[in-house]
C-alpha cells in the first residue's frame, strides 16, 4: 500500500466532532465510534484511508489498529488506495440496470477517460466505482458523489450537467463540522 | 384516494423543521403518552393496532415488543434500522430526509414504550447527508423539549443518536446491524440468544424498521383499534411501496393495505402503467429477495382471484405460485427484460453482499453468479440450469442469517417461471450473448 511520509493529523474541528460522537456511546464502548470516525477521516484525508490515516483512527480510539483494518476493508464505503478529487460511485443493481445503469457506466468511461475500479483519471478528477443499490431505484440510474446523489442520468444531457458542476468545483464543499466557507485546511482537493 | 397516515403533510414547505412540523400535529404522540399513559398502555395499543414489521419480514411489532426482557437496573435499547439497501427499496430513505421529525417522534414514543433512555438509529453510510437532515432536526427536538433529560416534565429521559453504518447491505439484518454499531464487522449472530435478551452491548434491545417506527404515532393518536380498521385482515394500516423499474411513474406510494396490484400498477394515481407503452412481463413486489413472479400470477393468484397488496395475497400459493409483500420495493419489468440477466444482476448483488461467515452462502452465492453469467454470456449448458436451483436449495435453511435465502429464491423463482428463458439462452447461445437479447415468448406458468 501507498505511505504518507508525514503522520497524519486530524484538523481541530474533526477533533471536536470526534469528541462529540464519543458521548454517543458509553464511555467503555468507545469502538462503537469507528464507523463515524472512518468518514471523517476518509473526508478529512483526500477521500481515502490510508494505513497511517487508520493507525491514527486506532490511537484517537484507542483500540488496536486490527480492529480498524478489518472493519475498513469489510465496508465498501471506505477506499484504501488513493482517489481522484471525486468519487462517482455508480449503482448498477436490478432497478439502475432496467433503467440503463450499464449504457451510462460505459459513458463515463467514454468522457472521464477512467476505468471502473481502476485508478482516477488523467486529470485526477475522476475515479469510478460501481457500488450495489444507493436506495434510490425509483430515480435511477444514479451516481453518487460524497454526499450527493445525481439521479435520472439516462441522458447525455443530464450527465454532462453533473460532470461540469464537478469539473467547476473548485474548493469541495465544506462539511458539517467544519467552518463553511473555508477551504479545506489540508487541500485534499 | 387511500388515507395517506405517514405522508400526509410530506410535500409541505418547512416540514422537516420543528416549528412546521409541530404546527401540524406533530409530537403530539409524545405529549399522549408520556402524559396520560403508561409505558404498557403504548405496547397494548401497538398491539391492538395489528402492525406488522415493514423492513420485510412482517412480524407483528406490537409482539416483538413484549419479548424484550426487563431486568431491573440493566439500559435496555431501540435501535431503528435505517439501513435500507434492499434493491427496490427506497422507501426510508425519502421519508426520513422530507419528514425527519415524524422518526424521531416515533423514536421517542416507542423508546418510552419501551423503557429505553438511549436510542439509536443506525442509517447506511450511504445517506450520510440524510444523516445531517436527522442530526439538525433531533437538535430542535432537544431544544424543546422532547429530547433529553426531563421529557416535558415527566421525569423521563431520552438521548438519541444517529450513527451511519459504511456500505454493507447485511447491516440491515438485525444482529448483524447491532455488531456493526458495535464497531465492528457486520458479521450476523448467532440466535438464540435474540435482540429482545441480549442485543446492543449484550443489553435487551428492539430493532424496528424507519417506517414501522414512522407509524406509532399515528397508532398512540388515533388508537391501535382504529388503526387495526384500515386494511384487509391480518394486514392492517398503510404501507409505503417503492415502485420502480418499467413504470410510467416509478416513486413512492403510501397505499392502504389490500389496494389490488393491478389497481396499483395501472391506475393514474398510483404508477400509471408500463413505460413506452409496453406489456408487464414480470414483477419483484418487495424487494429484490422475494420470489419474482410473471405477469399473470402477480395480477391475479393461481385461483383467479385478484392479487391484493397485502402479506397474506401477496403469499398465496406459497413460493410455487406466490411471492411476500416484504419490504414493499416493487420492481417492475416490461417485455423486454431478459430475466436470466436480471436474476445474474441479483445474484451478483447477493454474491457481493454476503459477509462470508458461513460456507454455503459465500460459495453458493458466487458459483450462482458464475453459472448465471455463463448462462447470460452464452457459454452455458442444460445441466446448468438444475445445477442453480441445485445450489439455491442448499443454501436455503443452511446459514446463520436470512441472506443464504434471500439470495436463493430469486434465483430458484426465475428458474421456476420462467426455465423456458434459460435453456433458450443455452439451445440459441451465440443470439442470447449479444448486448440486449431477449425471449420474447410469453411465461409458461407451473
Amino acid at each position: 500500500m501507498e505511505t504518507t511520509a508525514v503522520k497524519p493529523q486530524f484538523s481541530e474541528a474533526a477533533q471536536a466532532e470526534i469528541k462529540r460522537l464519543l458521548t454517543h456511546y458509553p464511555d467503555e464502548r468507545r469502538k462503537s465510534a469507528l464507523l463515524p470516525v472512518l468518514h471523517i477521516a476518509q473526508a478529512e484525508f483526500g477521500g481515502w484511508v490510508s494505513p497511517e490515516v487508520q493507525n491514527l483512527v486506532a490511537e484517537v480510539l484507542d483500540i488496536k489498529p486490527i480492529e480498524v483494518y478489518e472493519v475498513s476493508s469489510f465496508y465498501t464505503m471506505f477506499n484504501l488506495k488513493p482517489v481522484g478529487k471525486h468519487v462517482l460511485e455508480i449503482c448498477r443493481t436490478g432497478p439502475c440496470m432496467l433503467r440503463g445503469s450499464d449504457e451510462l457506466t460505459a459513458h463515463l468511461e467514454r468522457i472521464t477517460g477512467a476505468k471502473v475500479g481502476g485508478p482516477a483519471s488523467a486529470d485526477g478528477l475522476f475515479t469510478l466505482k460501481k457500488v450495489e443499490c444507493l436506495a434510490a431505484c425509483g430515480f435511477a440510474p444514479i451516481v453518487q458523489v460524497r454526499e450527493k446523489y445525481y439521479e435520472q442520468l439516462d441522458t447525455p444531457d443530464a450527465v454532462d450537467a453533473m460532470l461540469s458542476e464537478l469539473r467547476n468545483q473548485v474548493h469541495r464543499p465544506a462539511l458539517p463540522w467544519e467552518e463553511t466557507g473555508l477551504p479545506n485546511a489540508l487541500a485534499n482537493n | 384516494m387511500g388515507r395517506k397516515l405517514l405522508t400526509e403533510h410530506i410535500n409541505v414547505e418547512g416540514i422537516d423543521t420543528f416549528e412546521v412540523y409541530r404546527k401540524h400535529g406533530g409530537y403530539r404522540s409524545v405529549e399522549k403518552a408520556i402524559k396520560t399513559m403508561t409505558p404498557d398502555e403504548v405496547v397494548e395499543e401497538v398491539k391492538k393496532s395489528g402492525l406488522r414489521g415493514r423492513g420485510g419480514a412482517g412480524f407483528p411489532t406490537g409482539m416483538k415488543w413484549s419479548f424484550l426482557a426487563k431486568p431491573e437496573g440493566v439500559p435496555r435499547y431501540l435501535v431503528c434500522n435505517a439501513d435500507e439497501s434492499e434493491p427496490g427499496t427506497f422507501k426510508d430513505r425519502q421519508l426520513m430526509s422530507k419528514l425527519p421529525h415524524l422518526l424521531i417522534e416515533g423514536m421517542i414514543t416507542s423508546s418510552y414504550a419501551l423503557g429505553a433512555n438511549t436510542s439509536y438509529i443506525y442509517i447506511r453510510g450511504e445517506l450520510l447527508y440524510v444523516l445531517r437532515i436527522l442530526e439538525k432536526a433531533i437538535a430542535e427536538a432537544y431544544a424543546n423539549g422532547f429530547l433529553g433529560k426531563n421529557i416535558l416534565g415527566s421525569g423521563y429521559d431520552l438521548d438519541l443518536h444517529v450513527h451511519p453504518g459504511g456500505g454493507a447491505y447485511i447491516c440491515g439484518e438485525e444482529t448483524a446491524l447491532l455488531e456493526s454499531l458495535e464497531g465492528k464487522r457486520g458479521n450476523p449472530r448467532n440466535k438464540p440468544p435474540f435482540p429482545a435478551v441480549q442485543g446492543l452491548y449484550a443489553r435487551p434491545t428492539v430493532v424496528n424498521n424507519v417506517e414501522s417506527i414512522a407509524a406509532v404515532p399515528v397508532i398512540v393518536n388515533e388508537g391501535g383499534d382504529e388503526y387495526a380498521k384500515i386494511g384487509v385482515g391480518r394486514s392492517t394500516g398503510t404501507k409505503l411501496i417503492s415502485a420502480c423499474g418499467h413504470l410510467n411513474k416509478p416513486g413512492i406510494y403510501e397505499i392502504e393495505l389490500g389496494l389490488p396490484v393491478e389497481e396499483f400498477i395501472y391506475s393514474d394515481e398510483y404508477c400509471g402503467g408500463i413505460w413506452k407503452g409496453r406489456e408487464l412481463k414480470a414483477v419483484v413486489a418487495g424487494g429484490s429477495s422475494v420470489p419474482i413472479l410473471p405477469k399473470e400470477l402477480i395480477l391475479k393468484t393461481a385461483a383467479g382471484e385478484n392479487r391484493l397488496m397485502t402479506y397474506e395475497s401477496l403469499s398465496d400459493g406459497g413460493f410455487v405460485t406466490g411471492t411476500m409483500l416484504g419490504s414493499g420495493g416493487f420492481i417492475a419489468m416490461d417485455e423486454t427484460t431478459c430475466i436470466v440477466r436480471n436474476t445474474w444482476n441479483f445474484s451478483r448483488f447477493y454474491h457481493h453482499e454476503s459477509c462470508g461467515q458461513c460456507s454455503p452462502c459465500r460459495e453458493g452465492t458466487g458459483w450462482m453468479e458464475k453459472v448465471l453469467h455463463r448462462l447470460e454470456h452464452g457459454h452455458g449448458h442444460m445441466e446448468d440450469i438444475d445445477l442453480l436451483v441445485s445450489v439455491a436449495k442448499q443454501i436455503e435453511g443452511n446459514t446463520i442469517c436470512p441472506l443464504g435465502e434471500a439470495a436463493a429464491w430469486p434465483v430458484a423463482a426465475a428458474v421456476r417461471h420462467f426455465r423456458h428463458e434459460f435453456e433458450w439462452h443455452v439451445t440459441h447461445a451465440k443470439e442470447a450473448a449479444q448486448p440486449g437479447a431477449v425471449y420474447r415468448a410469453n411465461a409458461v406458468l407451473v
